[in-house]
């Protein structure tokens, strides 16, 4: 039975062979081309904005702090966006990775099946909350309400510098990151819980057999292994965190200049700029735009590589034997 | 050093499903007890009853008692942790932590006891790796990952780190099924040579390795697939093979079935 069968399937593969194979091919590839094409196009394009409005700048691009890309002549720079943007992303991941790590950990080793299963899907759940809501929820509660603990950092931890607060809303860029913490964290929650959840039985035993307790069978060889996951997790989040336009947009009040403390208002993101000032733009001004946007594609990329490097310094010890 | 081990009425589950059932018997320290038996007989199960690995699995349940020398493995207040850390076990299949280096691999269970200074740490490891007759071969590569020696050098390494923590007895569950037969000899010497320090429990299929290794040799049966694994006899080795009580174990030993 069982080797009578591929030669009758590869008798009637031969026949359909002919055109189906090739029309498919044929959509395959073409399909494969225009793809290519298209995102050519558009990467040709946008390049050739940002040259034009670059080549208008007035001021240094990279270190200005100014945006006035709709005057004549125009004066704008990224300093300010770059500023807020990677603050703010970084913020938002030191905040969620140690919680979305302990999340995970309970629900793949801590807690009983009964509970494991539904908290994993509230966290599902979680992920698919459209960002608007996230940003309405930000502006309508998490502003309000986090005056006090500014209150509070300002008191203990104001000698810093960087936590110093003088009232007023809560529209700071420690805000948005705390915002975006809340964001990413079902993301790095549910591919951790996964990565966690493949950690070897074998290893784990090992470390049992040895009388480690639960959490060194975790730090022994759940963590070890779940390492390059997490990682790549983390960068996921931060990817989210970096390109996030509306929560930031909608807590955010956006000015640009630095402020040495991070509880004060003010500052701006790469997103958030584009889409407060995209309807308004004039054509450098939407130029401008497109190349400060060009800037957060670069620095995405750098972020995946650097955590592509993180994770290929580690292969050796990946656990090859598992 | 090395502990007897006193087993009564043991019995365990996986849920509701009894896997063993009443086995009693007594292993001597210093020697070697050899369990063989057919498949889902429940040698591995009832190994694991003795370090008490077996209430990790869901639905794991113990009944009756395990004495070690005079301490009750199961009594009120034991803890399994520190059951673990006097009994070691080493594994059907090699599990190096792949993330470790052959030193911290070793070591791992002394981290676990405590802060070990790093020249006592250096002694153990040595002293560990050369009783398990791994350490020629490893010693100028310490700090390379474990995972990345042969299969026979990683169950050595396993045993080195069961070994490092002195246990008082340590369980093998069928530790060169993996292995080619050179490797297999080397772990079947190197057990000639720890059971002078350790009460060793082997698991085996390889009937001629039970009668190699081991001092006593148990032999365990099941009626039919489903019921319950049951403790046939245990008596000397040479006895077992040469002129065992029960024809069942004849049967099994000569072939006739398993
Ligand atoms: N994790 C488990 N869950 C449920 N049943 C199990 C589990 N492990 C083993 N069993 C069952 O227990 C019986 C004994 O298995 P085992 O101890 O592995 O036998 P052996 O090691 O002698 O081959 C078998 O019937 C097997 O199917
Ligand atoms: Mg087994």
């Amino acid at each position: 039975m069982a080797t009578e069968t591929p030669p009758a399937t590869a008798a009637s593969a031969k026949g359909a062979t002919r055109k189906g194979d090739r029309i498919f091919l044929g959509l395959s590839r073409g399909s494969g081309i225009t793809l290519l094409a298209i995102m050519a196009a558009i990467a040709v394009f946008l390049t050739w904005r940002a040259a034009l409005a670059i080549g208008a700048d007035e001021a240094n691009f990279l270190t200005s702090f100014e945006w006035d890309a709709n005057a004549d002549p125009p004066r704008f720079g990224i300093a300010v966006l770059a500023f807020g943007t990677v603050v703010s992303s970084v913020l938002a991941m030191v905040l969620a990775v140690p919680v979305a790590v302990g999340i995970a950990l309970f629900i793949s080793h801590y807690a009983p099946r009964k509970l494991a299963a539904p908290l994993g899907y509230v966290i599902d759940l979680l992920a698919a909350v459209p960002s608007i809501v996230y940003g309405l929820w930000g502006a309508l509660f998490l502003v309000p309400h986090l005056t006090g603990l500014y209150t509070w950092m300002d008191t203990y931890l104001g000698w810093t510098g960087l936590f110093t607060y003088h009232g007023g809303a809560a529209r700071s860029l420690f805000t948005v990151g705390i915002l975006l913490a809340i964001m990413i964290l079902p993301i790095v929650t549910n591919v951790s819980r996964e990565v966690f959840r493949q950690s070897p039985k074998m290893q784990e035993e090992a470390a049992l057999a040895l009388g480690a307790t639960r959490w060194e069978v975790i730090r022994m060889s759940v963590l070890p292994f779940g390492r390059s996951g997490v990682i790549s997790a983390s960068m996921l989040g931060l990817g989210r965190a970096l390109g996030e336009t509306m929560a930031v947009a909608t807590v955010l009040s956006p000015s640009f200049l630095i402020k040495a403390s991070l509880l004060e208002p003010g500052g701006g993101t790469f997103a958030q700029n584009i889409a407060a000032g995209f309807k308004e733009a004039g054509s450098t001004g939407r130029d401008a735009l497109i190349a400060s946007g060009l800037v957060l594609f670069v620095i995405t990329l750098l972020v995946n590589g650097a955590a592509r490097l993180i994770i290929a310094r580690r292969k050796e010890y990946s656990g090859a034997n598992a | 050093m090395a502990k007897r081990i006193d087993v009564s009425g043991l019995s365990a589950y996986y849920g509701s499903f009894r896997a063993i059932d009443d086995i009693s018997m007594t292993v001597e320290p210093r020697s070697v007890t050899a369990f063989i038996g057919p498949s889902g007989c429940g040698k591995s199960t009832f190994l694991r009853t003795l370090n008490r690995m077996h209430e990790v699995t869901n639905g794991g349940r113990v009944e009756g008692k395990v004495m070690l020398d005079d301490e009750d493995l199961y009594g009120p207040g034991v803890d399994p942790v520190s059951v673990r850390r006097t009994v070691g076990m080493v594994f059907q299949r090699p599990n190096p932590f792949p993330t470790m280096s052959i030193y911290e691999n070793v070591a791992a269970g002394l981290r676990l006891n405590g802060d070990h200074r790093k020249k006592d740490l250096d002694e153990i490891v040595e002293r560990s790796l050369k009783g398990a007759n791994l350490w020629n071969e490893v010693k100028d590569r310490l700090n390379r990952p474990g995972s990345g020696l042969s299969g026979g050098q990683q169950q050595r390494l396993c045993i080195a780190r069961a070994i490092a923590v002195e246990p008082q007895v340590l369980l093998m569950d069928e530790p060169c099924s993996a292995l080619d037969p050179i490797s297999t000899l080397a772990i079947e010497d190197l057990i000639g040579e720890l059971k002078s320090r350790f009460t060793i429990v082997i698991v085996t299929h390889n009937m001629q390795q039970a009668a190699r290794v081991s001092d006593r040799t148990a032999f365990f049966n099941l009626a039919e697939v489903g019921a319950p694994g049951k403790l046939v006899e245990i008596d000397d080795t040479e006895r077992i093979f040469s002129n065992p009580t029960v024809q069942a174990t004849e049967d099994y030993i000569s072939g006739r079935f398993g």
